[in-house]
């Protein structure tokens, strides 16, 4: 027999109160819970993603979007740019690293991007197993696509054409036939590269050297598909030659035809970036600053969780009342008992910390309820996340902010369970069990 | 064991009592009977210590309780009285068992489950110890608080209109099981009530 005993008793014993506050604390706990989390992990991936990036150069179009395709991986890119063309930008000095990035394809939904070793690097991601790309058709892949896409070194592959939108077994998909050969995987990072591949520029250059329907394929992939494939059976050997006629036809300037989908710039110091944005304002380009709509996009996010956290609070309250209501009847029920107890030799703090722990003992079933309802949420929500964008949250422990929501709750109990407890502290025993 | 001595009591905007002096020695069984409105219930919660007297003092094992402060009083209620009320109260959401449990709890003692069954035994409850309350029929609620009232082996014993709401057969029962258990410890017992039917009973007697 103990304090904790009896209070759990009661709570037992008048189940559909108790159900009605531990729910509705649950619920409003669990959201600003999940709210807590969700903002905690994008802001995290999203500055890991970051990383001192300043600028990406990318067609023109929204800069918003430019960004959640090229730093996020997210959207689909504003289209591409002619290597010619932005290299005119880039040999600006107030330019320290330009990191290119080249699209168009997918194995399994996860995005091939044609870029040097610059981009890991910048990343801080190093090879786990095998080694980094060199040749065109070489990847390295990252960590979720060798789990989840089952790619070993020395595995091979065959690319997909375009995004997101088309997997495998899909009869519209435009398949290319130049195989990839995975040479490396790269450690978790928890940066976009985990769930990447990547390869040589010119892999991605290879693959769509024919026609200049490049543009029009991203958006709509498969709209001239027999064309496509015709092309695409061209032999490996005849590729090669094509491509060695098309360089000496050029050689004056390796870059012209070339195209890149983005460049990732980092600035050199607190250098006037504006010359450069003006410069771009004349091309078919654009320099989105990533700071800028990073802020944005963080938050037009915040007002939609700031709605949904200010229903939680708003439900959390409601639960606050009802866990008074709940105690504040049960103890008019119980007021005999509670007379009986002190003529036990229960003494007024007894009754007082028998209360207290009733309502705290709610509130702390709330509150694991709650927790346990935020992690559920949230796995579902990565799971969804996971399916579309290949971003999942993966934390589940305890976080500094849910401890001080604990604190919070803890006090909604006492506070809930204080005059009803005063009540018992006050209450005329003599009086009451003489009205029985 | 237990003696007050002039002892007043006055409700606020209330009627006010004068009652007699009582003595009641170790293992000795007093009757104090009384009409209605005669403050039989005031008297007993004066002895309890559920109410203070406006003047005069109650004295029980030679300490002073109308003296005490409130805690003290609590706990020494708890340790050395035990009461068992007209209407038999619960703690609604434990069984049985754990409602015989609640005194030595109180009192800060140490639980003793075999004590408690024995209780319950001899007051022939063996098959309720895991009953709620409320499925007891009233004369096996008086009963159970007999045997709670007995728990702490109190030297005290008061019982408030034990047996009105019984009908003769329980009344009987009830009257013996308390006398009985009393007996047990040597504990003073004293039974406040308007029921004539224990007139008969006790050779010491009260009238207020």
């Amino acid at each position: 027999m103990n304090l904790l005993k009896i209070s759990w008793s009661n709570i037992r014993f008048r189940p559909l109160n108790t159900l009605l506050s531990v729910v509705l604390l649950a619920f409003g706990v669990g959201i600003i819970s999940l709210m807590l989390l969700i903002n905690d992990q994008i802001s995290e991936k999203f500055d890991r993603n970051i990383k001192d990036i300043d600028f990406v150069l990318a067609a023109k179009g929204s800069p918003l979007q430019s960004i959640l395709a090229n730093v996020y991986h997210v959207d689909a890119p504003t289209g591409n740019i002619k290597v010619s063309d932005a290299k005119r930008l880039i040999k600006n000095p107030m330019v320290e690293k330009a990191i290119p990035l080249a699209y168009g394809d997918n194995y399994e939904k996860f995005r091939i991007v044609g870029t040097n070793s610059d981009y890991p690097d910048h990343y801080g991601c190093e090879v786990e197993s095998g080694k980094m790309f060199e040749k065109p058709f070489e990847a390295t892949i990252g960590y979720e696509v060798a789990r989840d896409a089952g790619l070993k070194v020395g595995s091979t592959f065959t690319s997909v054409h375009g995004f997101d939108n088309a997997a495998e077994g899909d009869p519209d998909a435009h398949h290319h036939d130049k195989p990839f050969t995975v040479v490396g995987i790269f450690k978790q990072s928890g940066c976009a590269i985990d769930h990447l591949i990547l390869t040589p520029v010119e892999s991605t250059w290879l693959v769509h050297e024919h026609g200049e329907h490049h543009e029009e394929d991203m958006e709509q992939p498969a709209t001239d598909l027999p064309e496509h494939h015709e092309a695409e059976t061209t032999q490996l050997a005849d590729h090669a030659e094509d491509e060695h006629q098309h360089m000496d036809a050029e050689a004056h300037d390796p870059d012209e035809g070339r195209e890149m989908t983005a460049y990732l710039l980092i600035k050199r110091n607190k250098g006037a970036f504006g010359m450069l944005s003006k410069q771009a304002e004349n091309t078919t380009m654009q320099l989105a600053n990533v700071a800028v709509e990073n802020s944005r996009l963080m938050n037009n996010f915040g007002i939609g969780m700031s709605t949904i956290t200010a229903i939680a609070i708003v439900i959390t309250i409601l639960s606050f009342i009802s866990i008074f209501i709940s105690l504040y009847n049960s103890m008019k029920d119980r007021k005999y008992e509670l007379a009986l107890l002190r003529t036990m030799g229960g003494t007024r703090m007894k009754l007082f910390a028998l209360i207290l722990s009733e309502g705290l003992l709610l509130v702390f079933m709330g509150y694991v309820i709650g927790l346990l309802l935020s992690r559920t949420g949230l796995l579902i929500l990565s799971n969804t996340m996971k399916e579309n964008f290949h971003y999942g949250f993966d934390k589940l422990g305890i976080t500094f902010y849910e401890l001080i929501l604990l604190a919070i709750t803890l006090v909604i109990g006492i506070v809930a369970s204080l005059l009803p407890a005063l009540r018992a502290l006050k209450m005329d025993i003599s009086k009451t069990l003489s009205n029985g | 064991m237990l003696h007050t001595s002039n002892i007043q009591f006055k409700y606020d905007n209330g009627p006010s009592f004068h009652f007699p002096d009582i003595h009641c020695g170790k293992g000795e069984h007093l009757l104090i009977l009384g009409e209605s409105g005669r403050g039989k219930t005031t008297l007993l919660h004066l002895l309890a210590g559920l109410l203070r007297p406006s003047s005069g003092e109650v004295k029980i094992l030679g300490q002073t309780t109308s003296g005490m402060d409130d805690a003290s009083l609590d706990r020494f209620r708890g340790k050395n009285i035990g009461i068992v009320f007209q209407t038999a109260y619960f703690v609604e959401s434990l069984k049985v068992l754990d409602n015989l449990a609640l005194p030595a709890y109180l009192t800060g003692e140490k639980v003793n489950r075999e004590k408690a069954i024995q209780a319950l035994s001899r007051l022939n409850l063996e098959s309720k110890i895991n009953v709620m309350p409320a499925n007891l029929s009233t004369g096996e609620q008086q009963r159970v608080s007999i045997a709670r009232a007995i728990m702490n082996a109190p030297l005290v014993i008061l019982a408030d209109e034990p047996t009105s709401a019984l009908d003769d057969k329980n009344a009987d029962q009830v009257i013996s099981m308390l006398e009985e258990q009393a007996a047990l410890n040597g504990s003073a017992l004293i039974i406040v009530t308007h029921d004539k039917r224990l007139k008969d009973r006790f050779s010491k007697q009260v009238s207020i």
